[in-house]
């Protein structure tokens, strides 16, 4: 009987990972929370930096996945607890699973922006965040404001959550600079009139295509780059939204309104970090993120035996690190069951 | 006359002692401002030295407030303070039956068992040896639980104690070894010549039985009176300072006198009568839940005591004033801190002067939301909606960005620039001419309540709402969740204003108790008062508070701040809401009314029904 390895999270890092433990003969279960598999790619429309839609990834990941892999959707795990050799796991269904490892890829969650409450998520109506846009533009439906117009003049706010102490979230979330430049595009295809405006610390473009795009945005579609945070918010009485920032490069404070604010949502360990943390006996940096059992080059193996790590759980990561990381987490499993 | 060459050592430190303590006193008196001095010549022939005399019993002889704390630790401060001057007045009157009503030298009483080893003579020596030894032996119980306290200070209900410094550690030596040395030299005296009762007699015999007391008895006469000598010759400039200082304190406390905006001759007293029981250390937040344990009150008085400041010290605390309310002498903490600061803040750092007068709106109430309430527009926008509903003529005056209230440059010590902001918004709230000013925030309550001496009366929101509760001006659903409610610092211990939130809270939800409540709640850890902490430590004193907060499991977790709601916002899953977005969400809109609620006739009628809240807080 071939061994089992149990995989947490079925998103980008659980799928890729499941896909080469199948090839190596492995017997895999995938418990994902969610009614389904694909993660946080089934809410979005299109992947920077190319603007390939995010269903060929998608696509893919599932195409590679072994017939025989079991996965059980809509479920969570209730216990969980490291043996000598194995990991038993009872899930929200009231089976019980063993394996003889297990592989954490259960990712991130979006920060909430209503914990940066000065920007009024959910209490101004024009303000919405990242996701919201990418649900809209993924539904096909028109850009409007709440009023029903279409807006003249869009403001896009970076590092929400991110690079914050106030909301206690000091680390950077990696991929929303560049998300920001994207939808800034996005934006101005669809509405070429409309005025876009990006208010960043500083633009972090640090991977390939990354800086192409941002010239971009500037270049073709005009798009306009503030250096400078939001300090807050008001909604004037037609429902636009007034904005305080400081443009740090003239050093003048400004007031400017807009017509519909995005926020650029950061990542959060998954809530699920908390439980799986004391269930295995994981250990975290002050960030939640979990902490691999070495930073250079032992990034996917834990401080336990038998307990991997792929994808966003130890930090933010784009799509393709994400996926190589699931691979190499792969056979890393496996050398271990080979060990073993 | 009765005298032998030991007694000098304690004859001398004593006088010494008496001289300095004298000399001190007169100094601090003479440096009070001159209205405080004032104050003090009125108050000392009226009854309120009568009530100084119950407090000093109270407080510096029983140890009621340390009782209060813990009871073994406030019966150890009660047997060491108490059973001395039982020991002092009872040898006084043993001394005096003894010779007939005489008064002899001040050391006689103390040595009395020297002088008269088996005083046969007189009447009642049984019952006199008896009580003595009696209350040796409570004594004696205080000084083993201080030993036991250096070793174990958690029976004692103390999880850190104090970090002393070298007078401190002698005088405390010599005051450890006063009392069993007092025990050794009777017992060897009675174990040689007779006398003593149930434990002097009683150790006597056994250590006479092995050694040999005729020749020891005297050293041990020696030792005792060179342990006093010099427990009084360390004491002026040790901790021990506070004995004869808490007593002063509490006579000029209730003559009135408080603390300035500047180091007074109050100061020193109140410095001097921190006697650094490390109480404030266990209260402090920070060191509960930060591990900052070298910041705390006892450390910071006994800095600015002895010149040896360190600025961090002063400016890293949250201000939330909890230290206050357990210390047991009543130090105006918060006040010396500030002093503190307004010292050592640099002079005029920003310039206000440039800012322009705001555009002012005639309205009979105003409403200031202040800089932590455009952070959080959710509160903003409920206050609007709540005014709106009732139909009162508000000037929402800080509506298009505002000026700040002061109080974040007053608790950093910038006076000036406070002042500045203070003049600017004056001017427009008299300029409106207003009947009252309503805030939600009690950081700016504070400011516009105590420091601002405006002619309108000022109201925190909860006030508001509770007395337009009492004259049916508002009606609530109650909205069948449970909450607990946290107490701003700066409107609770800051303020006084504990029962007006509840009040409203109790027509909306179930609301329930939380273990430090009130008085004792902790601080969110968002403070502007401390500008030195790092957002880590912060972060720790947030959860600490949140997790004491929630740990019923209530729905809602309610309170009467922005920077409160905000603070919390950041570490709890529990939804956090401001008294005032509860209050909108069960308004009783009174468009959708089918009857209109009592008819609004006058705004003063509704502004005079808030007067007699006012009154009371200010009591």
């Amino acid at each position: 009987m071939s061994k089992t390895v149990l995989i947490i999270g079925g998103g980008v890092a659980g799928l890729e990972a499941s896909g080469v433990l199948s090839k190596l003969g492995y017997t895999i279960t995938i418990v994902e929370a969610s009614d389904r598999i694909g993660g946080k790619l089934n809410r979005w429309a299109n992947l920077f930096p190319t603007q390939r839609p995010a269903e060929e990834v998608l696509n893919y990941l599932k195409f590679q996945l072994d017939p025989n892999t079991s996965i059980i959707t809509n479920t969570k795990i209730d216990d969980i607890s490291l043996g000598k050799t194995q990991v038993s796991a009872t899930l929200s269904n009231g089976n019980c699973i063993q394996a003889d490892a297990v592989l954490v890829s259960t990712g991130f969650e979006f920060f909430d922006a209503r914990k940066k409450e000065e920007y009024g998520y959910k209490i101004y109506e024009n303000v919405i965040t990242s996701v919201d846009l990418e649900q809209i533009f993924k539904d096909g439906k028109e850009l409007k404001t709440s009023q029903g117009k279409t807006p003249k003049r869009i403001g896009i706010i970076h590092c929400v959550g991110s690079r914050d102490e106030k909301v206690g979230n000091t680390y950077c979330s990696k991929v929303c600079c560049v998300t920001g430049v994207k939808q800034a595009i996005e934006i101005k295809e669809r509405i070429p009139s409309c005025e876009v405006f990006n208010f960043y610390m500083d633009l972090r473009m640090f991977d390939r295509h990354f800086e192409d795009i941002y010239k971009k945005a500037q270049v073709e579609h005009h798009v306009q780059f503030i250096r400078g945070r939001l300090s807050e918010a008001f909604e004037n009485p037609d429902g636009s939204v007034m904005i305080k920032v400081e443009d740090t490069l003239l050093g003048k404070p400004m007031k400017m309104n807009l017509d519909l604010v995005v926020l650029m949502v950061g990542f959060v360990p998954s809530s699920s970090s908390v439980f799986l943390k004391k269930g295995l006996q994981l250990e975290t940096g002050n960030d939640g993120f979990f902490t691999p059992a070495d930073e250079h080059y032992k990034t996917v193996c834990s401080n336990q035996k038998g307990v991997f790590f792929a994808g966003a759980c130890t930090g933010p990561k784009t799509i393709e690190n994400t996926i190589t990381e699931a691979r190499a987490a792969a056979l890393e499993i496996a050398t271990y069951l080979n060990q073993n | 006359m009765l005298f032998d060459w030991f007694v000098l050592p304690f004859t001398l430190g004593l006088a010494y002692l008496l001289v300095v303590v004298s000399v001190k006193f007169y100094c601090w008196i003479k440096a009070l401002p001159y209205s405080e001095k004032q104050k003090l010549k009125k108050a000392i022939f009226t009854t309120k030295s009568l009530i100084s005399f119950k407090e000093i019993v109270m407080e510096s002889l029983l140890h009621r407030k340390i009782f209060k704390v813990n009871p073994l630790l406030g019966y150890m401060h009660m047997s060491l303070a108490f059973g001395w001057l039982l020991l002092i007045l009872l040898g006084n009157l043993e001394s005096r039956v003894f010779n007939h009503g005489e008064m002899g030298p001040p050391y006689v009483p103390i040595f009395f068992r020297f002088f008269n080893p088996n005083p046969t003579a007189f009447a009642f020596h049984h019952q006199f040896s008896f009580i003595m030894d009696l209350v040796l032996v409570f004594v004696l119980s205080g000084v083993a639980l201080a030993y036991y306290k250096r070793l174990n200070s958690n029976t004692l209900g103390l999880k850190r104690i104090t970090k002393h410094i070298p007078a401190d550690m002698l005088a405390l030596t010599a005051l450890w070894f006063i009392f069993p040395l007092r025990l050794l030299a009777e017992s060897f005296t009675s174990g040689s010549l007779g006398g003593g009762s149930f434990l002097t007699a009683n150790l006597g015999n056994v250590l006479n039985s092995f050694l040999p007391s005729e020749i020891l008895y005297y050293p041990f006469w020696w030792a005792y009176s060179v342990s006093l000598g010099l427990f009084f010759v360390a004491l002026p400039y040790s901790r021990y300072m506070h004995i004869p200082t808490e007593m002063l304190l509490i006579f000029l406390k209730n003559a009135g006198i408080e603390e300035q905006n500047s180091h007074s001759g109050f100061t020193e007293v109140e410095l001097n009568a921190c006697s650094r029981c490390g109480i404030c250390i266990d209260t402090c937040q920070l060191s509960k839940a930060a591990g900052i344990n070298n910041v705390q009150s006892v450390y910071q008085l006994r800095d600015i005591r002895y010149d040896t400041q360190d600025l961090n010290r002063s400016l890293n605390c949250l201000m939330c004033g909890r230290c206050d309310t357990t210390c047991p002498v009543g130090i105006d903490i918060a006040g010396i801190r500030q002093i503190k600061r307004n010292e050592s803040a640099p002079g005029l750092a920003e310039n206000y002067t440039y800012i322009k007068p705001q555009p002012v709106q005639h309205a009979d109430v105003i409403y200031f939301a202040g800089c932590m309430t455009h952070l959080t527009p959710s509160i903003k926008k409920a206050m609007v909606n709540i005014f709106k509903n009732s139909d009162i003529n508000f000037w929402f005056m800080d509506e298009q960005g505002s000026l700040c209230c002061g109080r974040p440059q007053l608790l950093a010590g910038k006076n000036q620039e406070a002042k500045i902001l203070m003049q600017k918004n004056k001017m427009a709230i008299e300029q409106s001419q207003a009947k009252a000013l309503v805030t939600n925030c009690p950081i700016c309550y504070k400011m516009f309540h105590e420091e601002y001496k405006l002619d309108i009366p000022v109201y925190h929101h909860s006030q508001y709402f509770a007395g337009l509760l009492d004259n049916n001006l508002l009606e609530l659903n109650h909205l069948n969740t449970s909450a607990v409610y946290h107490d701003p610092c700066e409107l609770g211990r800051g303020s006084k204003v504990y029962k007006e939130p509840r009040q409203v809270l109790n027509s909306i939800v179930a609301l329930n108790q939380p273990n430090d409540d009130g008085e004792k709640a902790l601080c969110c850890g968002g403070s502007l008062g401390n500008v030195s902490i790092s957002s880590e430590q912060r972060t720790l004193v947030t959860k600490q508070a949140c997790d004491t907060l929630l740990q019923n499991q209530p729905e809602i977790l309610v309170t009467g701040c922005p920077l409160c709601k905000k603070t919390f916002q950041k570490v709890s899953d529990t939804p956090v809401l401001d008294l005032a977005e509860l209050v909108n969400n069960s308004l009783i809109s009174r468009k959708q009314k089918p009857k209109p609620l009592k008819k609004l006739e006058k705004i003063d009628q509704v502004l005079n029904s808030l007067v007699p809240n006012q009154t009371a807080d200010l009591e």
